[in-house]
């Protein structure tokens, strides 16, 4: 049991280590509704990668990265406003995903802990998908820090100012791909997007940089996740909704309480 | 003859058919202030963002000197609230820029004491001055300057333009300005350009406000214009909270003789 828990502990804390800087980028450029479509799509990758026999995790990075392609190019014929759009591709991805499971009477998913996540379900595998993806994610932000925050304050200038902001825009979705993928064992599909915009909701108030406001935002998603885990095991509730109601009652406590900002200027 | 370091070759720009620009020629030297007037709608912005490679001219070629760097000031900056930064970071995201740059740039500009500043609490004044360091920090020969005056006030809009005037006799860069009043751009400037879809008519400050084309689209100057300018003649500048700073010891005695405020 204890071995359990200590599995867990470090997967959700790898999760949220990578969640938070992300969500913050997700937050700056109002992309919560964009990343419930990724992530609502996930749950078609799920069943996709049953029905073609791949790893799941490879076939919810493709599928997302597919669909955010595919939402780029239709924003950019314009032939509906963008939040219809992803409201309808959030919706008819998610319905999909499960008409698609019902297919599959021959292997057994349990449906729920990929709609609502199932941390005390992770296997030694998934801990190593989610610090290889994490690590990854961390190497690419830091790497391309710069040019993302850049394209994020102002596309225009940046572009002016000669950075790649095409390239810089697809890496952006490329990484919320691979957050959602390696999140979803720990809070499913309906609820990644709350673990990545309310630890950066949180942080925002104690912030005076980006890069302080996403280091916070990583430091308050593990400790949602360590009050969940503990909130799980003491109450016997689900593991992931725990999780997040634990960053919510954290944010809650933020702009409760007038907290000052930390001070540093260099 | 200082080098050209742009000229836009018969610029036209269409969309769904309708016309936004039609053969516009008109070219920027080194060291050279050009200023691109118009009314509303006349197509100015979409000739500075087609400069900028933000947009695509249907036909006609904008031919760049090789060495062309462009510094551009946006009309106005939007950074989402929930984004912390101060002017410091703002100004470390211009590509390649020498951060020990930073803060001469700003005191340059009289704003470096808003290095630690939060870019969301700025002034008008305050934010045109931040664009236009980072512009600066650009390294550019050719300043690209969209209404930069917007939203300042007449003091401050003499400031502006005496600042800018400054910059391009210091960088000897060449200045691309729009702007959609002619008179307070026009003392500086050496050229104006006058467009509404197609270039009405171009010059020195001077020759354009005599010219037919410009007096049909902003009238006669001087018939229906209510605005006249009035030169202060203050010995005295103020600091950033308001008192009047003099290096003579006789601060408060500035010349009322005038002006009367």
């Amino acid at each position: 049991m204890l071995d359990l828990l200590v599995r867990a502990l470090i997967g959700g804390l790898g999760v949220a280590a990578v969640a938070g800087p992300l969500g913050a980028f997700v937050v700056w450029r109002r992309m919560a509704y964009f990343g419930d479509t990724l992530a609502h799509s996930a749950l078609l990758g799920v069943a996709l990668g049953f029905l073609f026999d791949i790893n799941l995790n490879l076939a919810i990075i493709v599928l997302c990265v597919g669909l955010a392609l595919v939402l780029v190019m239709l924003q950019k014929k314009h032939i509906i406003a963008t939040d219809t759009l992803l409201g309808i591709l959030a919706h008819s991805a998610l319905s999909l995903g499960l008409v698609a499971v019902s297919f599959l009477d021959n292997i057994r998913i349990d449906l729920m802990a990929y709609l609502f996540g199932d941390l005390l379900a992770i296997s030694q595998a998934d801990v190593y998908w989610i610090y290889g993806g994490g690590f990854a994610v961390i190497a690419l932000l830091v790497t391309f820090w710069k040019p993302l925050l850049a394209m994020t304050v102002n596309e225009e200038l940046a572009k002016v100012e000669g950075y790649p902001v095409e390239a810089i825009r697809l890496l952006l979705m490329l990484l919320v791909a691979l957050v959602i993928a390696v999140a979803m064992k720990i809070v499913g599909v309906l609820l990644i997007t709350s673990l990545m915009i309310i630890p950066a909701a949180t942080a925002r108030k104690l912030s005076n940089t980006p890069i302080q406001m996403a280091s916070f935002a990583s430091l308050i998603g593990c400790f949602a996740v360590c009050g969940g885990l503990w909130a799980s095991y003491r109450w016997d509730t689900p593991t992931g909704p725990s999780i997040v109601v634990c960053a919510a009652f954290l944010f809650l406590l933020a702009y409760t309480f007038p907290f000052k900002k930390v001070k540093r200027f260099g | 003859m200082s080098k050209r370091l742009v000229v836009f070759d018969k610029i036209g720009i269409s969309f769904d058919g309708r016309v936004l620009l039609d053969n516009i020629d008109m070219s920027i030297s080194e060291g050279e202030i050009v200023t691109l007037i118009g009314p509303n709608g006349s197509g100015k912005s979409t000739l500075i963002r087609t400069l900028l490679g933000l947009q695509d001219a249907t036909s006609g070629e904008i031919v760049r000197h090789k060495t062309l760097r462009i510094g551009y000031m946006p009309q106005k900056l939007h950074i989402d609230p929930t984004l912390p930064l101060t002017v410091k970071h703002f100004l470390a995201l211009v590509r390649g820029v020498d951060k020990r740059q930073i803060l001469p740039t700003l005191e340059k500009l009289g704003i470096g004491h808003l290095l630690g500043s939060q870019v969301h609490v700025l002034s008008g004044g305050e934010t045109q001055r931040v664009l236009l360091a980072r512009a600066l920090l650009n390294r550019p020969n050719l300043l690209v300057l969209d209404e930069p005056v917007q939203g300042v006030d007449v003091n401050g809009q003499v400031e502006l333009y005496n600042l800018i005037e400054s910059i391009r006799n210091e960088l000897q860069c060449g200045v691309l300005m729009v702007s959609h009043d002619l008179h307070l751009v026009m003392a500086k400037t050496d050229t104006v350009v006058c467009i509404n879809q197609h270039v009405c008519c171009s010059g020195s400050p001077q020759h354009v406000t005599g010219h037919p084309a410009y007096q049909a689209l902003f009238g006669v100057p001087g018939a229906d214009e209510s605005i006249a300018i009035y030169a202060h003649q203050h010995d005295h500048v103020h600091d950033d909270d308001g008192r009047i700073l003099s290096d003579d010891s006789d601060a408060h005695a500035h010349n009322h003789t005038q002006c009367h405020h």
